[in-house]
């Protein structure tokens, strides 16, 4: 019988305890991934308390509030703190979410188990390289392309219908927490586009200034970039804005059997 | 020290940071055809323009009449006569352009009825100057500043910007009084960098976090102005910092202007509408350092609401839940997370809380940085440009009016590509420099990198952020600044005594943490110190102690150096009381009413 092994780096080793802080607060657990790229040793799950009375209520003030008092190496990405940046995308009781947005009293009561964003190389602790994602993303082209000329006084004109189907698509933050989260860009993230690009590839389809559909169209016809899509939704489930990705891109699926009627 | 490998990189034009205003300068200069890159320590769309709501002004008047001298007159008046005339004709009459630029870039903007941008009332707009509501500030939803920067970073991808993302810039080099470029430190991969330029525009962004409170991200830490106090620059104006009226109460998030605009107004815990008593004709839409003050003495009247009757309540409920869901999505949600609040329901508990920092690095209008001879004359900082937050052109004086900011990004991106594209030859030589041009910024990073003193970095920003909150707020006395002003000075000299425990070169949070501490500490120090000099009362510097503004003595820029003995010495520059052309007259200070 074969005997597999999981590859160098991704085994879960049991971590530092760190013990509770002094005082009086009531105390929450947490259970948090830790990968140092200096010693390349197989990543750890550190075990920190936090006192919840000195602390605000989501999952990034419990992470700030254990970097300021108890390990200053903890390592995440973080910005405006109120869900619009995308930076603190991780994956916080099994479910990809922005740390800023997800309130520590929507977490599990026992411990809260943080980790980097599944299925991304790790460069440490609960920051992951993004490069391919943001290069996907630039694959798509996502700037407006028109043939007509621009009107060199005023703005091109747009409806207000055709503006509102930009609704739920413009939005996105590229936080990467659809992407992520879905089994088929795991297996094939190298040549599907994914759930977010795939929505802003659709967001430039929907824009009533665009003169490159067709274009943009053929670029996306392929049995990888688009059609490993399988429904299977988990974007639209941890969509942190609460978009609909799965929706873009059965939209651009309809658009294609259109064109071929 | 240890030895670092540097990695070292040529280009006509550097532009660090990747916010709305240094994308637009970065996209510009890439067009004229200059070897570009940008630098920045978080990815382009993580900037803090993103979190951007209400609109960017600009006089279309798409929705009525308007005129972009009325917009020059609301910006002087609500600059309290502190902003420069020039400057703020030029930023109100390009602005049109530039909004329509955006569009064209494809900006989703919302639409009015026409198909043309929609544009919504907001503070201290105004037409006929101050005779009616001016509806100016153009807005994709309540989400405009997102909107503007992830199109303005697509069309950077589209005009093939080189960026070195998640690098973190650590200082100026500088060489004989011209800067020739900087030293970053790429995080991903934990190398050393030294970028030369004949040009390099720095769009770093404000310095929120050097408060307790405040709507800025975690990464509006002043980096750019950071290095230019230690490169012996001076900064201008840092006594001004705007605190908005309407920040999420406890967690400090921002609420758009823009819910005053489409209708919202503020109450006290009498359910009263207070407004009119400070405001008679502006009410709500005063200007932000008039609706903060007003605020400010509705609770200390003992008429705030809650339990501690600390703040007060914003009103939208009264508003269409469509107009809300069509308008203003971005701030439902995130009052809905924050304050567990349903705006179609509930009034918004909300409080003044600090905003954006009017001073920064003294710039002309083409956002050249600007000094002092020794004859007190302006002189320009060869190869150094500022753009943005980080800049004080001055535009907005003492006081900013809302929506005025983004404009303020697009005009001098653009126009300081503009500058710096007619003064450069793509591929001109650069002048060679010695290691030793690196060598005190390679010290200064070694030396935090290996810190072992007996304070973390983060009790050292703590005790910042409460002397800031406690000392430099809405009121202000001169008692109550030089108490501040003091223990500012123990706390940046206690930086001295830091210590890190994260010594790796790779995503060293704990030392990009310390090094933004470094860049704070001299900017709240400059603060309460301009704070403490200026005797007068203007715009967002209310002094009870100085409660009129006095144009006989404190109609001037003021200036702060600190050396690196934390000395600090000011000076003063002449407001410009004139305009660049004869489309305008100028505008003379008046007694400042809404």
């Amino acid at each position: 019988m074969g005997l597999f092994n999981l590859p160098t780096g991704s085994r879960i080793q049991p971590g530092i305890q760190h013990p509770p802080p002094p005082g009086e607060g009531p105390l929450r657990r947490f259970e948090i991934y830790r990968y140092d790229p200096d010693t390349g040793a197989n990543p750890r799950l550190d075990v920190f308390w936090v006192d919840t009375a000195q602390c605000g209520p989501m999952v990034l003030d419990a992470l700030i509030r254990i970097k300021n008092e108890t390990d200053s190496t903890l390592t995440f990405r973080r910005s405006c703190r109120e869900g619009v940046c995308g930076s603190c995308a991780m994956n916080v009781d099994g479910q990809n979410t922005l740390a800023c947005t997800r309130a520590l009293g929507d977490c599990a009561t026992d411990t809260v188990r943080i980790y980097p964003l599944p299925h991304q190389t790790v460069i440490k602790d609960l920051v992951p390289d993004q490069t391919r994602f943001f290069a996907q993303y630039a694959s798509i082209k996502p700037w407006l392309q028109t043939e007509s000329p621009t009107p060199p006084d005023r703005e091109r004109r747009q409806s207000r219908e055709e503006r509102a189907r930009l609704d739920g698509l413009y939005e996105c933050i590229l936080c990467a927490c659809c992407a992520t989260a879905c089994p088929s860009y795991w297996w094939n993230g190298e040549r599907y586009l994914g759930p977010a690009s795939l929505l802003q590839a659709y967001r430039w389809i929907a824009d009533s200034r665009d003169e490159q559909t067709g274009e943009r169209l053929d670029a996306l016809e392929d049995p990888f970039k688009l059609y490993r899509c399988h429904t299977i939704m988990n974007c639209v489930q941890v969509c942190p804005k609460n978009l609909n990705p799965a929706q873009a891109i059965g939209e651009i699926k309809a658009l294609l059997v259109e064109r071929q009627a | 020290m240890t030895a670092y490998k540097i990695i070292h990189h040529y280009y006509d034009a550097l532009v660090v940071g990747a916010g709305g205003a240094g994308l637009r300068a970065a996209l510009g200069l890439a067009e004229s055809g200059l070897s570009t890159a940008c630098i920045s320590k978080v990815f382009p769309t993580r900037s803090h323009t993103v979190a951007a709501q209400g609109g960017i002004s600009a006089a279309l008047g798409n929705m009525g009449e308007d005129d972009w001298r009325w917009h020059v007159y609301d910006t002087v008046k609500g600059s309290d006569w502190l902003g420069d005339q020039d400057a703020i004709e030029f930023m109100c009459r390009e602005g049109i352009s530039a909004v329509l630029e955006l569009e064209h870039y494809g900006v989703p903007f919302s639409r009015t009825a026409e198909g043309t941008i929609y544009q919504r009332a907001f503070g201290g707009m105004t037409t006929h100057q101050g005779a009616g509501t001016a509806q100016r500030t153009c807005a994709a939803a309540d989400l405009t500043g997102h909107a503007i920067l992830h199109t303005l970073y697509q069309q950077s991808l589209k005009h093939r910007v080189e960026f070195f993302i998640e690098y973190y810039t650590l200082d100026l080099i500088m060489d004989d009084g011209v800067c020739r470029g900087v030293l970053a430190w790429n995080l991903q991969e934990g190398s050393l960098h030294w970028f030369h330029a004949h040009t390099t525009l720095l769009a770093t962004g404000g310095y929120g976090r050097c408060y307790f409170s405040c709507t800025g991200a975690h990464t509006s830490t002043g980096d750019g102005c950071g290095m230019v106090i230690r490169a012996g620059l001076p900064l201008q104006d840092m006594e001004f910092v705007q605190i908005h009226p309407t920040g999420i109460y406890g967690a400090g998030c921002l609420v758009t202007e823009g819910v005053r605009g489409e209708g919202g107004y503020l109450t006290n815990a009498l359910g009263e509408r207070f407004m009119p008593h400070y405001a008679p004709k502006a009410k709500d839409l005063a200007s932000r350092d008039v609706v903060s003050r007003a605020m400010t003495l509705e609770i200390r009247a003992g008429r705030g609401v809650g339990p501690d009757r600390d703040h007060l309540h914003l009103h939208l409920e009264h508003l269409d839940a469509a107009l809300i869901e069509e308008r203003l999505p971005g701030i439902s949600q995130t009052v809905k997370i924050f304050a567990g609040v349903d705006v179609t329901r509930a009034p918004i508990p909300v409080i003044p809380t600090v905003h954006y920092n009017m001073g920064g690095i003294p710039t002309n209008r083409m956002g050249e940085v600007i000094t002092l001879d020794a004859n007190q004359t302006d002189q320009v900082v060869p190869g150094l440009m500022a753009i943005g937050e980080a800049a004080c052109v001055s535009v907005h004086g003492a006081n900013r009016l809302g929506s005025n900011s983004l404009l303020d990004l697009i005009v001098f991106g653009r126009a300081a590509a503009r500058q710096a594209a007619a003064t450069i030859q793509p591929g001109q030589a650069h002048k060679p420099l010695g290691s030793l041009a690196s060598e005190a910024a390679l010290t200064r990073f070694d030396r935090l990198r290996h810190a072992k003193g007996t304070q973390r970095t983060a009790s050292i920003r703590l005790a910042m952020q409460k002397i800031m909150q406690a000392h430099a707020g809405v009121f202000r006395t001169g008692p109550l600044l030089a108490d501040g002003l003091r223990q500012m000075q123990e706390t940046l000299a206690s930086f001295a005594d830091v210590s890190l425990s994260d010594r790796s070169l790779i995503w060293n949070t704990d030392l990009v943490e310390t090094l933004e501490l470094a860049n704070l500490l001299p900017l709240a120090t400059t603060t309460l110190a301009a704070a403490l000099n200026r005797e007068e009362s203007r715009g967002a510097h209310a002094r009870e102690d100085f409660p009129e503004r006095d144009d006989v003595h404190w109609l001037k820029h003021s200036l702060q150096w600190l050396d690196e003995t934390h000395t600090l010495r000011s000076a003063y520059r002449p407001v410009h009381l004139y305009t660049l052309t004869d489309a305008i007259d100028v505008i003379p200070p008046q007694p400042r009413v809404y």
